[in-house]
């Protein structure tokens, strides 16, 4: 029982972690609350219904479809909301927010409109598989979903660490100026930035679905606002904060709803994020984004 | 090599620069002296491309680069070491120097860096370390070698000397004058103005946004004007 709940919030949190990898992408290098990326993650969690039960198709090309579409929705959100706010005379600093605020609305607006209200369930060919380890069942799409959580934060880790578009993006996130100066095209590093987080997010919407077999519209706001509440808790803008405190949130959540009351489930976020704002204000892992 | 044609910068509605022209030549290294707010770093920053000129134009080797951004002009040749030294803080010593390379796509980047890492010992000792953790002094030197590891052409140095004890200063001086005579040219702004003069070829006076003074250093160094106003009044 218990390391069944445990293995429940492990899965949980590292689907967390990815939303929250997400945000503190674009926290780091734009210093803003990306607040249109738990809807661009809902898209990504539809584009997953429909290509696994609407067509009928596989699940690999449910994620190549769900990247795809959600890395040019945060082209555009770069694009169009974000890049003619900056660096203009006279436009206040929490214009960003209020336009990626205005993105999250347009998009649960559209998906109403494109998808409908219900709930839509997502076709997966393995969800009920399990085996028995002892007294223990375990889902194979439990394994799935760590195993894709873990491969995406090592690959994201490797790469901002190790590789030179990584490092760019590290330097434009400390400074960029600074990093323009040394020859980065800060410009371009953001539009990749908001593309690479937007697509992980999306990756996190088909996550989502194969856990718990139900996407709707209003998915993203709840998820959002969960993703703001682990960069909290882990340090704005910080890497290891981000997959720590998805993970924290995670096992937290699933043991209160087994050991304590489910009503408080989603309250737990929150009470988390007063309690360390007020013991740790720059949050568990608190400082600059980095490897 | 380096023209800059009556250049006026602003920020926002404030001018700053107004109608400034300077030269520097192939091979030199040339200072720009001034007192606080005079508008040095505004200068440095119109030409290295971080502020767009309202006037004017700035021309490299003859061809006109008004207006182009930091990260084009790195690959033209043109690197700045900036005010303050912004070290990558979170980024290791050998990190800050990799990114000082960011541009370039020779085979060449791993030997610079051990060269470079051979010239100043004392990066090559931390390089693991975050560049943020070094002293002002080693953090300056960091920058300078990151700088160079674009391979410039023309080397601009907003007040490398600042906050630096005397005994590093003197060692800024002489890298300065080094790395100049191994054929970086140099375009130096300093408080420091007797010992820049002293390694510089020609040197502008900045007040208010404006040249007041040019010439060469020898000259400026004799010049009782620019003694009394930036040099104090005791010296020899
Ligand atoms: N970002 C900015 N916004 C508005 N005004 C600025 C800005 N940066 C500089 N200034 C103003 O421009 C003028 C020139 O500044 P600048 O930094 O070029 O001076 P400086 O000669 O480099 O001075 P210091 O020796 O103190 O470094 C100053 O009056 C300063 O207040
Ligand atoms: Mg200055």
């Amino acid at each position: 029982m218990l390391i069944e709940q445990l293995i429940n919030g492990i899965t949980l949190g590292s689907i967390y972690a990815i939303v929250a990898l997400g945000f503190t992408l674009v926290f780091g290098v734009l210093g803003i609350i990306n607040m249109a990326h738990g809807e661009i993650f809902m898209f990504g969690a539809f584009i997953g219904v429909i290509v696994t039960s609407t067509f009928k198709g596989p699940l690999w090309l449910a994620f190549a479809a769900a990247i795809l579409v959600t890395g040019i929705m945060g082209y555009l959100l770069e694009r169009f909301a974000l890049r003619p706010l900056r660096n203009k005379q006279g436009v206040s600093h929490l214009a960003p927010l209020i336009s990626t605020i205005g993105v999250s609305i347009l998009l649960e607006n559209l998906s109403h409109h494109l998808f409908g209200a219900g709930n839509h369930p997502f076709n997966n060919t393995f969800a009920e598989i399990s085996f028995q380890i002892g007294s223990i069942t375990v889902y194979l799409v439990q394994i799935v979903i760590f195993m894709i959580s873990v491969i995406l934060m090592y690959t994201l880790s490797y790469w901002l660490g190790k590789t030179k578009a990584g490092k760019a993006l590290r330097a434009t996130a400390e400074n960029l100026e600074t990093a323009s100066l040394l020859g980065v095209d800060t410009k371009k590093t953001i539009t990749m930035t908001v593309i690479i987080a937007s697509a992980m997010g999306g990756i996190a919407g088909i996550l989502v679905g194969m856990a718990f077999n139900s996407v709707t519209p209003q998915m993203g706001l709840s998820i959002g606002l969960k993703g703001l509440a682990i960069i909290i808790l882990g340090g704005m803008g910080n890497v290891k904060g981000a997959m720590a405190g998805g993970l924290i949130l995670g096992l937290a959540e699933t043991f209160i709803v087994v050991y304590g009351n489910s009503g408080y489930r989603d309250a737990i976020a929150f009470a988390a994020i007063i309690v360390i704002l007020l013991v740790r204000p720059q949050g568990l892992f608190g400082q600059k984004i980095s490897a | 090599m380096l023209k800059v044609q009556g250049i006026s910068t602003s920020y926002g509605k404030i001018n700053v620069l107004k109608n400034i022209s300077l030269e520097v030549e192939e091979g030199s290294i040339v200072t720009i002296l001034g007192a606080n707010g005079a508008g040095k770093s505004t200068t440095m920053k119109t030409i290295c491309g971080l502020l767009k000129p309202q006037e004017g134009k700035v021309e490299f080797f003859g061809e006109d680069v008004t207006g182009r951004r930091p990260d084009q002009l790195v690959r033209t040749g043109i690197a700045l070491v900036p005010e303050g030294r912004q070290i990558l803080s979170g980024m290791t010593v050998l990190e800050n120097l990799e990114m000082g390379a960011y541009h370039r796509k020779d085979n060449e980047i791993k030997h610079d860096i051990e060269k470079v890492m051979e010239r100043f010992p004392i990066l090559k000792e931390r390089h693991q370390q975050l560049g943020g953790t070094l002293s002002g002094g080693q953090q300056q030197m960091l920058a300078i070698a990151r700088a160079l590891l674009s391979r410039p052409k023309l080397l601009l140095l907003d007040e490398p000397s600042m906050g630096l004890a005397p005994l590093v200063v003197a060692d800024i001086f002489k890298i300065i004058k080094e790395i100049n005579e191994a054929g970086t040219t140099v375009l130096l702004v300093e408080q420091n103005a007797r010992q820049a003069l002293r390694v510089s070829d020609y040197g502008y006076v900045l007040e208010t946004g404006k040249i007041i003074a040019e010439g060469k250093s020898n000259d400026l160094l004799t010049d009782p004007r620019i003694m009394e106003a930036y040099l104090g009044r005791k010296s020899s």
